[in-house]
């Protein structure tokens, strides 16, 4: 027997849950200042998704999912990314967007139940969020493509989740990314559950990196709960896809300490004390205990994060509760360049049988007639 | 009517070996609307299936399991991910029969939830029903309350074709009703007659039926008879108990959530011209969502037509 092919998936974490280096520190990281920012901003990104969850439970925001547990992921891989590079979103990486310029505002008005908020003003040129799973790849691989074609040194960046790599879109990303060399990098978020299915029931591979494998690029796994690690591993494959070497599979390893969304509740199908053991790992701590130890942060400091934190929130949901409802016009502006001729007509009706004028219906988020439970959100 | 659906689904599993579910989130989770809830526990994990998070995965591995012995019931989590599991409906689930003259055939009924109004997120409120009526070979149904949720969906799982069962989200917790759970279906490719009147006919179907009651008893009050059908079946329609109605009224009135264009409201509306079109005193009248993307849930009921849409259209036609 002769063996033809053979792979192997590296592990990387630099950080460990204590907040010990057990690599040799990244050049970004030697700059304590770029340090503090990261930290800042992973907080920064906590306090929101909090406020977030307690608005849709007092009735002012739909059906949100949170990010809790996974702010070293995203906020590393904003910190990775190049402002001129594009972001092919799923739905939960607000502490990407966020580094990348969209507002705690925009994110709300989005979950509020309004098209605005996806149009952002910080990077014009990133995706939309992106709810029908996998799809996003191919997005971000064909946006590479034209960076190739327009001979651009740009590069796009997709996330997806564990659960999404069984959908047929995300491997057909990788094979048109390894077959065309495409300055792509996808991010795997293996935050262990795609709602109620745990990683083990989607694929019998021990990793989600070795899915790079059969589309000849290669494949990484991270401590997603591991800033450092997880801003080197991407600054790397992108740096590698800017100078036309080709795509990445990075698989970074986190949990979802949250439900998946405010309609779900994951102690229906997972226990305790797993959720127990992750919090033990979670991304905070060991960056915190990191910067305490080089003496670059302590008590006073971290206080006053969080006030600083508390205040920019409070203001984006004093400007979200403020934002009046749409025209219905707005149902038919934006569908075409310029709308159709038959179309002139309907928005006519829609103006006429606007509900506008109705008691609750003029504020985001207006409490649903029925339970939550009753609008889950799948995916 | 989601616990109707579930019942259902325990009286066929309980009665029929061959009888799987299968789904995302279907399993321990009893699935996002809990229409599953409890099937796992009662019938084991190999007949109520988690699967991988892939739509064309549980439309394909359903064709795969229908040809061989086995009666799957899949759940696609929302209409707006229907689509990846379009090309194996499309090409193989509704063919299999026909290109096999009658050797092989899909016994599969897919369900998913159907519409909008209760402020789900993006892709969570289509009703996208025509995509579906527009394929050969397949049943589209969609019931209107939990009793007909029940005996439908027994009568789609016992159907030897493959049946698309859009549950109305609207509905899933919107009315409450005895259901009684004795494993009696209700007739497919029928409509039902929800009130019977001389004045206008109201072809209707899903949670659009909660809108044109209200209009009906409206209408009612201020001296006007309007008959409402429930569609029930949206393919094949059942053109003999509507073209019976139109005889009597003389005026039609279809409403529906989904777009108006090419919408299943202009299939009935051209077989009441092609075969009813002397018995009809006014201009046929569609009440239907408008030619756009659903909105985001803040307009989300300035698109659903509203009850008094729908009176004014019934008031159009005795006027006109």
């Amino acid at each position: 027997m002769t063996i033809v092919a053979e792979f192997k998936i590296d592990y990387r974490q630099i950080l460990d849950p204590n907040g010990r280096l057990v690599a040799p520190l990244p050049r970004f990281a030697e700059d304590i200042d770029e340090v503090v920012k990261m930290y800042e901003a992973m907080t920064r990104v906590r306090v929101f998704d909090t406020k977030a969850v307690n608005l849709q439970r007092t009735g002012q925001l739909g059906t949100y999912p949170p990010s809790l547990g996974h702010e070293a992921t995203h906020v590393g891989v904003g910190a990775a990314m190049r402002p001129e590079d594009v972001l092919a979103p799923v739905y939960r990486e607000y502490g990407t967007q966020l580094w990348r310029g969209v507002t705690m505002m925009e994110i709300l008005t989005y979950w509020g139940g309004d098209e605005r908020g996806n149009d952002f003003a910080g990077p014009r040129h990133d995706f939309a969020w992106c709810v029908p799973i996998a799809t996003q790849t191919l997005h971000a691989a064909g946006a590479a493509m034209a960076f190739k074609v327009r001979r651009e040194p740009r590069c796009a960046l997709a996330y997806i989740g564990d659960g999404g790599t069984s959908e047929g879109a995300f491997y057909e990303a990788l094979n048109l990314a390894g077959a065309r060399t495409l300055p792509v990098v996808f991010v795997i978020v293996n935050n262990g559950w795609a709602i109620s299915v745990p990683v083990a029931e989607q694929t019998a591979t021990k990793t989600l990196a070795q899915k790079a494998v059969a589309a000849g690029i290669p494949g990484i796994q991270v401590d997603g709960n591991d800033i450092f690690a997880v801003r080197e591993v991407v600054s790397e494959a992108l740096e590698t896809a800017r100078r036309g070497a080709g795509p990445s599979l990075i698989e970074a390893l986190t949990y979802r300490l949250s439900d998946h969304t405010t309609a779900d509740d994951a102690s229906r199908y997972r226990s305790d004390s797993e959720v127990k053991e992750a919090w033990a790992i979670e991304p905070m701590i060991r960056i915190r205990k990191y910067l305490v130890e080089a003496g670059a942060w302590n008590d006073a400091k971290e206080t006053s994060l969080l006030q600083d934190c508390a205040r920019q929130v409070d203001a984006a949901v004093a400007e979200y509760v403020r934002l009046a409802k749409p025209s219905t016009d707005a149902m038919f502006d934006h569908l075409f360049a310029a709308l159709p001729a038959h179309l002139h007509e309907q928005r006519a009706t829609a103006r006429k049988y606007s509900s506008s004028s109705k008691p609750g219906s003029s504020k985001p988020g207006a409490p649903p007639s029925q339970p939550d439970a009753s609008k889950p959100s799948g995916h | 009517m989601v616990e109707a659906i579930a019942l259902a689904h325990g009286w066929e599993m309980q009665h029929d070996d061959a009888v799987v579910v299968i789904g995302q989130d279907v399993g321990a989770n009893g699935g996002v609307f809990r229409a599953t809830a409890g099937l796992q526990a009662r019938f084991g994990a190999e007949r109520v299936q988690d699967t991988p998070l892939a739509e064309a995965t549980i439309a394909g591995m359903s064709v795969g399991m229908a040809t061989h012995g086995l009666k799957p019931v899949a759940e696609i989590q929302f209409m707006g991910f229907m689509y990846p599991a379009l090309d194996q409906i499309v090409n193989h689930m509704t063919r299999m029969r026909y290109r096999t003259r009658g050797r092989l055939s899909c016994p599969v009924v897919i369900r998913t939830p159907h519409g909008g109004g209760i402020h789900a997120p993006e892709h969570h409120s289509e009703s996208t029903e025509t995509l579906l009526c527009h394929i050969p070979g397949i049943r589209v149904v969609c019931p209107s309350s939990p009793a007909r949720a029940y005996g439908l969906l027994l009568a789609a799982i016992r159907d030897p074709d493959p049946v698309m069962f859009l549950e109305p989200v609207r509905l899933y917790r919107a009315m409450r009703q005895e259901v009684t759970d004795d494993g009696q279906a209700l007739p497919l490719d029928r409509c039902f007659v929800l009130r019977e009147g001389n004045d206008v006919t109201i072809v209707t179907w899903g949670a659009m039926t909660l809108e044109t009651l209200r209009a009906e008893a409206d209408l009612a009050a201020r001296g006007i008879s309007a008959e409402v059908i429930d569609l029930a079946t949206l393919s094949p329609i059942d053109s003999e108990t509507i073209l019976a109605s139109v005889a009597k009224t003389g005026r039609l009135v279809i409403v529906h959530e989904a777009a108006r264009n090419v919408g299943v409201g202009a299939e009935i509306a051209a077989i009441v011209a092609e075969h009813a079109l002397y018995d009809l005193q006014a201009p046929i009248q569609r009440v239907a969502g408008f030619d756009t993307i659903m909105p985001l849930f803040r307009l989300e009921h300035d698109y659903i037509p509203s009850v008094q849409r729908i009176i004014d259209a019934v008031h159009f036609t005795l006027t006109d």
